[in-house]
């Protein structure tokens, strides 16, 4: 079993600190310094490192919380369900295919507003049983008024975390938010993570107050009774709400998360990076980030101006934002460790959201071409990136490209 | 745009489910024979699979496809062209499961056509549950039992084919006598069931109902909220516990009354309802416990009142009391109001007594009764005496 990398006399101080850990056991910590009342498990990787650090911080002592080993997913996020609609704060999260077997219980937190907060540690879908990450997992629920948010490195996954508890439990928001962190690549290794102190966290971060829509004693009120087809459409108009406002609130909770705790992420939804003088640009979600820049200091010394942007929200999707940030390009290589089959074009679905944001939000009209990559947890590497930067220059020049292409594939 | 016809037609869930869909059905396949386009469907909203909740059944008939099709294209028919009703009780006015208010039994129905009733009272009788309109009408009785059977098994008594054969009478040019006689020879192959088709479009009495005849009650009104003023997180107000009340007489304070939700009320969803002897009650609390609508008041006095905004008539307490008498359940169609029994046994105890005499008279044995199914072959038992009921009944009303 791995352990926390503080010396145990250590791990009761309250000072900032720098420890190697993973970004499982950042979200952990995480979790400790939010305070976290009601957390539930169920074993399946990538996403158990996150519960066994739970669990042993239960166990030192740290965390004072209900930590409830539930029989499958489904009763995982089903019991964080009640408890959040109790008023605790709660954690919990998954994989794969035991999100999936959780997706009833997915489905439903949304329209009844449940702030709760998971992980997922993305995993390819059984079948074959594979633990690689591929982002079909937690893509399963970007319709369902969920916030999507991927990560990249453990510091990110900590500071994510915390901002999540702000958002998802915003007034204006109270929706379910999902944490992919990258099974393998991120899950299990470590890295250098900076610990902010519990005071900092606890000025950061105010109490979860559910206020009427408490379920107490001493607020009665019924929760998702029946309904038939004269609610539904209202209901669906509420959430729909709170997507309009995610954006709002996002940038607000990251403005104070700078103030507060000192780091600065500059625009929340999306990070650039060397595209200020760049001609053609990749744009990626979560760990393949680390092949990508170095690739690009590679090509940049060539003298090849390639940039690129990695998302971090992807839903609320900030389309005129990507938008507008993309159209200055002469074209635009997406990276889909996902795959949408049968959807226009074939590609991935990261590729056709920028492409339906752009058709909307940009002046121009880039060739917008699409890589899947990375299925399953298999390496992207530094070469394969020279490779799909290759065919973005040749579309650049205005040779056509097929929109679709799979990189990384033996054959 | 050719003919179109639409029929309404307003049933009691579980009981009267398969009835609705063999008449709605029974209709298009009779127009069929007449060369007519139909569909015949539920209201979707409705839940037919709940004991005795007014539900409705439609049929749309037209001359040729498009104009169909022009009939189809709306959630249900906002007009029709007969209403027909399953359950003369249901005469009080229907509101589906998910409450909506109180709709009169004739609210969709164009002025001056039918509405067709099942029932033994007389029209007068009806006209005192129907509710006035401004719009005149006929009311058609179609004499008889209220057929009810159960989820899973079927009381083939002749209602449907009853039903056809008066709507033939009520309203030809949407299916002809003829038309009817051939689906149930085609269909339904049953040579008596023509007989019984035929014998109910002969014996159809009609009433020309003037504008403002009928009930006065007031229609409870609903407005349903905009989204933005809905609660959030799909939750609803719960209800306060509730507590003491007062006697009206005496002012004296006591028992307990559970607060009860303002917007549903269970009236017509009962076609029986629980009258109380306050004098012969020991107080044993059965009624109360067993009651799965917390329906029951506790008095002041410690006896119990059957509050009949919550009580859906489904006869447990009827069943658990071990008082003779003490709970009896009598046919809906015998009360115009839904005021607390208790209350007016405490304003004059002998003549409530007296009233209550007299109105238990008026229940049917258990074993009688329509609701429920009870042992294999039942039904099948009581399909002679319904028809001839029918009949017996009709010939008095020629």
């Amino acid at each position: 079993m791995a352990t926390l990398t503080m010396p145990v006399e250590e791990k009761k101080k309250t000072y900032e600190q720098e420890a190697l850990i993973t970004g499982a056991e950042a979200i952990a910590i995480a979790c400790k310094l939010a305070n976290v009342d009601v957390v539930t498990a169920y074993p399946i990787r990538p996403y158990d490192t996150v519960m066994q650090y739970m669990s042993q911080l239960v166990a030192d002592g740290e965390l004072d919380c209900e930590f409830i080993v539930a029989e499958g997913e489904h009763s995982q996020f089903e019991i964080v369900k009640h408890a959040s609609i109790c008023g605790a704060r709660v954690f919990c999260g998954s994989s794969g295919v035991g999100w999936m077997y959780a997706m009833e219980a997915l489905t439903v937190s949304p329209a009844l507003r449940v702030p709760m907060v998971c992980m997922v540690g993305n995993r390819a879908l059984d079948d074959p049983g594979a633990f690689g990450v591929e982002h079909n997992d937690a893509l399963a629920v970007r319709d369902l008024g969920w916030l999507l948010t991927w990560v990249d490195s453990a510091q990110e996954a900590l500071d994510t975390a915390l901002i999540a508890y702000r958002v998802a439990e915003d007034r204006r928001m109270f929706v379910p938010l999902a944490i992919s962190c990258d099974g393998a690549f991120l899950t299990h290794s470590q890295s250098l993570v900076n610990i902010p102190t519990a005071e900092q966290v606890k000025k950061f971060l105010p109490k979860y107050d559910r206020g009427c829509l408490l379920l107490h004693p001493d607020n009665v009120i019924s929760v998702a009774p029946q309904a038939n087809e004269d609610w539904v459409m209202e209901i669906r108009r509420q959430n729909y709400e709170v997507t309009e406002r995610a954006c709002n609130v996002i940038r607000e909770v990251y403005a104070e998360f700078e103030k507060t705790l000192g780091r600065k992420y500059g625009n929340p939804f999306f990070e650039e990076y060397m595209t200020q003088d760049a001609e053609v640009v990749l744009l990626g979600m979560g760990t393949l980030s680390t092949p990508v820049r170095v690739a690009v200091r590679k090509l940049r010394e060539q003298g090849k101006k390639v940039g690129f942007v990695r998302l971090r929200w992807f839903r609320p999707f900030a389309g005129p934002e990507i938008a507008k940030c993309l159209e200055r390009f002469k074209a635009i290589g997406v990276i889909d460790r996902d795959f949408s089959f049968g959807s226009p074009n074939l590609s991935g679905v990261v590729a056709t959201e920028v492409r339906s944001a752009m058709y909307t939000g940009a002046a121009t009209r880039p060739p917008v071409l699409d890589f899947i990559c990375g299925l399953g947890g298999r390496e992207v590497t530094v070469p394969d990136v020279e490779k799909m930067t290759e065919i973005i220059f040749e579309a650049a020049k205005g040779k056509a490209q097929p929109l679709t292409q799979w990189i990384g594939l033996r054959g | 745009m050719g003919q179109l016809f639409a029929v309404e037609l307003i049933y009691r869930g579980v009981f009267q489910k398969t009835l609705a869909k063999n008449i709605t059905r029974g209709i298009v396949l009779a127009a069929h024979n007449e060369g007519k386009l139909g569909i015949s469907f539920g209201r979707y909203g409705d839940s037919p699979e709940r004991n005795g909740i007014p539900a409705k059944s439609f049929a749309i008939v037209a001359s040729d496809g498009q104009t169909l099709e022009a009939g189809m294209a709306q959630y249900e028919p906002k007009q029709v062209d007969l209403t027909i009703v399953l359950d003369d009780t249901l005469c009080k006015g229907a509101e589906s499961w998910a409450w909506y208010g109180l709709h009169p039994v004739h609210h969709a129905l164009k002025p001056g056509r039918t509405l067709i009733v099942v029932s033994l009272q007389d029209a007068a009788a009806l006209l005192k549950l129907i509710h006035r309109r401004e719009e005149p009408y006929k009311l058609g009785m179609v004499k008889g039992i209220a057929s009810f059977s159960g989820m899973w098994v079927y009381k083939d008594d002749h209602t449907d084919v009853r039903i056809l054969g008066a709507i033939a009478k009520a309203l030809p040019e949407l299916v002809s006598l003829q038309a009817v006689e051939k689906f149930i020879e085609d269909k339904l192959k049953n040579p008596l069931k023509v007989t019984s088709a035929r014998t109910a479009y002969e014996r159809l009495t009609t009433t020309e109902v003037k504008p403002g005849q009928g009930s006065a009650e007031e229609l409870a009104q609903y407005t349903f909220p905009k989204w933005e003023d809905m609660r959030l997180g799909v939750s609803i107000k719960g209800q306060p516990q509730g507590g003491p009340y007062e006697n009206p007489i005496t002012h004296e304070v006591g028992g307990f009354r559970p607060v009860r939700n303002e917007l549903f009320k269970k009236y017509t969803t009962r076609s029986f309802r629980p009258v109380v002897n306050f004098k012969t009650c020991t107080k044993c609390t059965l009624c109360w416990l067993n009651c799965p609508d917390a329906s029951f008041d506790v008095t002041p006095d410690g006896t119990y009142d059957a509050n009949l905004e919550g009580c859906c008539g489904c006869g447990i307490c009827e069943a658990v009391c071990p008082v003779k008498d003490c709970i009896t359940m009598v046919s809906e169609s015998e009360f115009h109001d839904n005021d607390s029994q208790w209350v007016r046994f405490k304003k004059d105890q002998d003549a409530y007594l007296k009233w209550l005499e007299k109105t238990i008279e008026k229940r049917e044995p258990i074993e009688k009764r329509s609701q429920g199914f009870r042992y294999r072959g039942q039904y099948k038992e009581q399909v002679p005496e319904a028809l001839e009921i029918a009949n017996a009944e009709a010939r008095q009303g020629d």
